[in-house]
């Protein structure tokens, strides 16, 4: 995969709209043309006025708007850095570097992609919407299946069906299918040839081992604890069939035949 | 524009501004941020006889003006260094040291050998420091007997300049300081990382693979300032300073405590443009303060 051109650029704040108690989507903009993004790749923001927030803290890319010149980033409130980060206003500026690392496949060379179906939970839906709205972009309509505990958990769902079907799983059947998303009926119902998957580990690791035992191929967007970002620092690595390898270059995103997964 | 060159033993830089091994890969990672060839000397990650996988994950924790980490040397080995990223790095126009660690004083001959034969790796910096192994790394940094059995061995197979990274985590750093500038050292950078230990609360348990880890970060400043002023009246050969430095001021500091040149590390992480920030920092305060030389302020502190 060709290399994109990494940058260190002070956005400024477009918006920022709270989507749930613990939940922001930043509306991040420059007056120069935002740099070449793909889908899965990251930014490494700097969390300004927070004193016990040393590093950077890695986000992955939500979407870009090209129309609006916007980056936008889902920030799930963990902890005292991305607390600050909630706490910006329209206006201010955001220090981030990216992008960063390497994303979803969104070609697969001779053979076309056909039925690409995108499973989030949680905060690891972001990433999905940029990779869906690419996916159409090139002709191939993906299927998002969309896991979370209640109803009030599910972020964004009118922006994803702008670009595809919407499944989705509630643990507490509040919407949607009640269970996990590895139970959703539309697993028996439809053939897919390509999963992408993001969200908690567990989650990941069920989407992994569906996708293995059926034969379909999977993608999975790792979020190892990191420091530098770039491959430097050889913090956040994982196991994988190349030996210890960085999630932060090598990945984010890794096909699950390169990770020593047990599935 | 003052002048900024200073010499490590045979070794002239073109600026004193270095970065601290393991903190900026080849320096093939930071092209996109800042000119290679500008910094005064690019410390490459620790490299050994033979590859090493490293610790386990977690590898890192976050803390107070800082972080710990135990990565534990992963690193191709030293024939990959030669044969894959070597030729890489020559195009860049950098200047490159190769920082030289492992497990017994002849592993580190024969890796520092290989390295010897690279033309255009001036000078080497032997990690006798790294808390994060087990066998070797530290072991030979915290005594007198240890350093020197390491710094002469390497000394018999390596005839360009040798800079030795120290511990920090020592009683008497000037000691061992004295002991390998005995052993024919020519330079010594300090310090390595402190050792700590992260706890996570919620898990009952450590944070880290290992346990521990080493510290770096703006939290341990003062101490690597302290020591870089009293190795500096200590030995005659001249000090790299490191630990903590973010800023053009933080490495006026450690010159003005004698410090010949400053090694940046963690705060690669946070700016990754700080090295050519902090080289010209250093020059705005030089000219603003009248110094037509950075050797004008180089120990200059009671």
């Amino acid at each position: 995969m060709e290399e994109q051109k990494k940058y260190v650029l002070d956005l400024s704040v477009a918006g920022v709209e709270r989507l749930h108690e613990r939940y922001v989507l930043l509306r991040l903009t420059q007056k120069e043309q935002l740099p070449p993004m793909m889908p899965g790749q990251f930014v490494e923001v700097r969390v300004d006025r927070s004193p016990g927030t040393f590093l950077r803290r890695p986000i992955s890319i939500n979407f870009v708007d090209r129309q609006r010149n916007e980056l936008w980033l889902l920030v799930a409130m963990v902890g005292e850095g991305t607390r600050q980060l909630a706490c910006l206003k329209e206006g201010d500026v955001l220090n981030v570097v990216g992008p960063l690392g390497h994303g979803f496949t969104c070609q697969s060379g001779a053979t076309a992609l056909h039925d690409v179906l995108l499973v989030g939970g949680g905060v690891g839906v972001a990433p999905l919407l940029y990779q869906g709205a690419f996916l159409k972009s090139l002709g191939v309509k993906p299927t998002f299946l969309l896991g979370a505990r209640t109803s009030k958990d599910l972020l964004m769902l009118d922006e994803f069906r702008k670009y595809g079907e919407v499944y989705i799983t509630t643990e507490d059947g509040s919407e949607g299918e009640k269970g996990f998303v590895t139970q959703h009926t539309i697993l028996q119902k439809q053939r897919f040839d390509l999963i992408q998957t993001c969200g908690p580990t567990p989650m990941m690791r069920a989407v992994a081992r569906y996708a293995y035992q059926q034969g379909i191929d999977c993608e999975v967007s790792l979020e190892n604890m990191m420091a530098c970002g770039l491959g430097a620092c050889l913090c956040c690595v994982e196991k994988t069939t190349e030996g210890n390898l960085c999630v932060c270059k090598e990945g984010p995103v890794f096909n699950i035949k390169r990770l020593l997964w047990q599935l | 524009m003052a002048t900024l060159n200073v010499n490590i033993g045979n070794l002239r830089l073109k600026n004193p501004v270095m970065t601290a091994s393991g903190t900026f890969g080849y320096g093939l990672e930071f092209q996109d941020f800042v000119p290679l060839d500008g910094i005064g000397g690019i410390i490459v990650k620790g490299t050994t006889l033979r590859p090493r996988e490293g610790n386990d994950y977690p590898r890192m924790a976050e803390t107070a003006s800082g972080m710990l980490n135990c990565v534990g040397l992963q690193n191709k080995g030293v024939d990959y260094f030669c044969e894959h990223i070597y030729p890489q790095l020559l195009p860049t126009g950098g200047t490159y040291i190769v920082n030289v660690s492992d497990s017994s004083p002849e592993d580190y001959a024969e890796c520092a050998a290989r390295v010897n034969a690279l033309e255009q790796i001036p000078a080497i910096e032997l990690n006798i420091s790294c808390p994060n192994v087990k066998d070797g790394g530290m072991a030979f940094g915290v005594t007198t007997k240890g350093a020197a059995s390491v710094v002469r061995a390497v000394r018999e197979r390596y005839n360009k300049t040798l800079i030795v990274k120290l511990s920090p985590n020592v009683t008497d750093i000037c000691e061992i300081a004295r002991a390998v500038e005995a052993e024919g050292a020519d330079s010594v950078s300090l310090i390595n990382t402190l050792m700590g230990m992260a706890v996570d609360i919620e898990k009952r348990r450590r944070v880290l693979s290992i346990g521990t880890g080493g510290l770096s970060g703006p939290a341990v400043k003062p101490v690597a300032l302290r020591m870089v002023y009293q190795v500096a009246r200590a030995v005659k050969i001249p000090v790299i300073g490191l630990g903590g430095i973010m800023t053009a001021e933080d490495a006026i500091e450690f010159l003005m405590c004698g410090a010949t040149a400053i090694e940046i590390g963690t705060a690669n992480f946070i700016d990754p443009a700080v090295t050519i920030k902090v080289r010209d920092g250093i020059n705005d305060w030089l000219d603003r303060h009248g110094c037509k030389s950075v050797q004008e302020i180089i120990g200059t502190i009671e």
